[in-house]
């Protein structure tokens, strides 16, 4: 038995409402109303809680978290609590004033997204026109007030062409710090997929491109990269395992123990208010059910890797088994990794043609027509 | 927009930890750590003795003669320790160097 740990970080969904719609978004499905959201007060007690349980950063995100009025006060209580706090953002509903207020709330850093290195891409792949002029603008901002800057670039097959041009336009806007991640495919990634998976010599040609970059650009920019596991032999440490380091708040509440959690439809989730984040985080079902390496069935519970990769990602076994509790199919040593494998190679060439690249958009309707569809497993 | 150059940390340059980087103690786990952007360094007795030192007013050579006057150990080996963390931290971007006057 492994010892509790307490959660370093915390993810705060403040809303699901956003102006752009990417088809990767890691929103659930069936995305929480606006009038569910908790109030100002109650996200305020929140993050008192968060950082009494000896949480030491804060992610404000959603949907678009700059779309809640309230930010620049949840920012403050943040840094009243000792929190440090990051901004993960699309920027185009933000103004130099905002983001001036934010950085004097105490606000430590911003993360800004960008769909791909043009106008015409980014717009598209957001489904938001004129936003790639407006992050524009907004990475000038953040560098004026003397915040640190990151730019985040979630990259799939319809943009990983542009890689090389992702990371110039970084260097570009003086980011000290991006986030290269390839599509993790859940819920819209996971319906998207077949529009989004790169071809094997599309991820070689993109983690040689991000080897070189961070060998020319040491010292300047920090390149962070996430690989998709669809062609891996060992699935990644999801999460840090799952309850250990990492939570998640829904806008209307939910405690989670990762933002996809809710794709897992068997699990049921406890709320704040109801109880206090700490019997949450210790005694909920949901956080219980994969912590540590109990639950691990074989091939799991004997590996060396155990507490390396803590049995990889639970989200991505139940969307490809329909088990949460079976090994991840992206771990060589899974009956189903071969299938998995062929999965991602097919529908990377984009045989269908135009069809196979387009993209079913995040809306409110889309994801409540798509969550009605149970999704085929593997193997069956 | 002007490009950033590479940080090169020498006995002249002035650490400091500019904004978005924030020395915390950390009561639940009992550690010091240096809290950046998507990042968390726990960071050890030496570590901390280093980094609390880089005030944006002291170069590295003071702080260096520091060090060696206060746990007396020679100053060739707290000076390589010193370089070597410094240079690491600048490179992960979350160290600003000004220089000596």
């Amino acid at each position: 038995m492994t010892e509790l740990s307490f959660p370093l970080a915390v993810l705060a969904e403040l809303t699901h409402r956003c102006p752009l719609q990417c088809p990767y978004c890691s929103n659930p499905l069936a995305l929480e109303a606006g009038s569910a959201e908790l109030t100002t007060s109650q996200w305020k007690a929140v993050i008192g809680e968060a950082a009494d349980l000896g949480a030491l950063q804060i992610h404000f995100s959603g949907g678009e978290p700059t779309a809640r009025r309230d930010l620049e006060e949840l920012v403050a209580a943040a840094a009243a609590a000792g929190l440090y706090s990051n901004l993960i953002t699309a920027g185009v509903l933000l103004t130099r004033d905002r983001l001036d207020a934010l950085a004097e709330a105490g606000l430590d850093h911003v993360q800004l997204s960008f769909q791909d290195s043009e106008a015409a891409g980014c717009d598209r792949i957001g489904g938001y026109q004129g936003g790639f002029a407006r992050k524009l603008d907004c990475a000038g901002w953040v560098k004026d007030a003397g915040l640190p800057l990151t730019l985040n670039m979630v990259v799939h097959r319809q943009n990983l062409a542009h890689l090389e041009d992702l990371l110039a336009l970084a260097e570009r806007l003086g980011a000290e710090r991006v986030e290269i991640a390839h599509v993790q495919y859940y819920g819209w990634a996971y319906l998207n997929r077949a529009a989004l998976m790169p071809t094997r010599d599309q991820l070689e040609e993109a983690t040689a491109v991000v080897e070189a970059a961070r060998e020319r650009l040491k010292g300047i920019m920090v390149i962070d990269y996430v690989v998709p596991d669809y062609y891996a032999r060992r699935p990644k440490s999801c999460m840090g395992g799952w309850g250990r380091q990492f939570l998640n708040i829904s806008p209307a509440g939910k405690v989670l123990p990762c933002h996809a959690a809710e794709s897992i439809t068997d699990l049921t989730f406890d709320r704040v208010g109801e109880k206090s984040l700490r019997d949450i985080w210790e005694n909920s079902s949901a956080f219980k059910a994969y912590r540590s390496t109990d639950w691990m069935p074989e091939p799991c519970r004997s590996c060396e890797r155990k507490e390396i990769d803590w049995g990889g990602c639970r989200c991505q076994a139940f969307a490809l088994t329909g088990d949460a509790g079976t090994v991840d199919p992206a771990c060589a040593k899974s009956p189903l990794h071969e299938e998995m494998q062929a999965l991602a190679t097919a529908e990377s060439g984009g045989k269908s043609g135009k069809a196979g690249s387009d993209f079913t958009y995040r809306t409110r309707k889309a994801g409540e027509a798509a969550a009605q569809k149970v999704p085929e497993p593997l193997g069956g | 927009m002007e490009k950033s150059a590479r940080i090169t940390i020498t006995e002249d340059s002035v650490p400091g930890l500019p904004r978005g980087v924030k020395l915390r103690f950390d009561k639940q786990r009992d550690q010091w750590v240096l809290l950046a952007p998507e990042r968390l360094f726990v960071l050890d007795a030496i570590a901390l003795e280093i980094v609390k030192r880089c005030d944006g007013e002291a170069s590295v050579a003071q702080i260096v003669n520091d060090l060696a006057e206060t746990f007396a150990a020679p100053r060739d080996v707290i000076l390589k320790d010193v370089g070597a963390l410094l240079q690491d931290l600048a490179d992960k971007r979350i160290l600003s160097a000004g220089r000596a006057a």
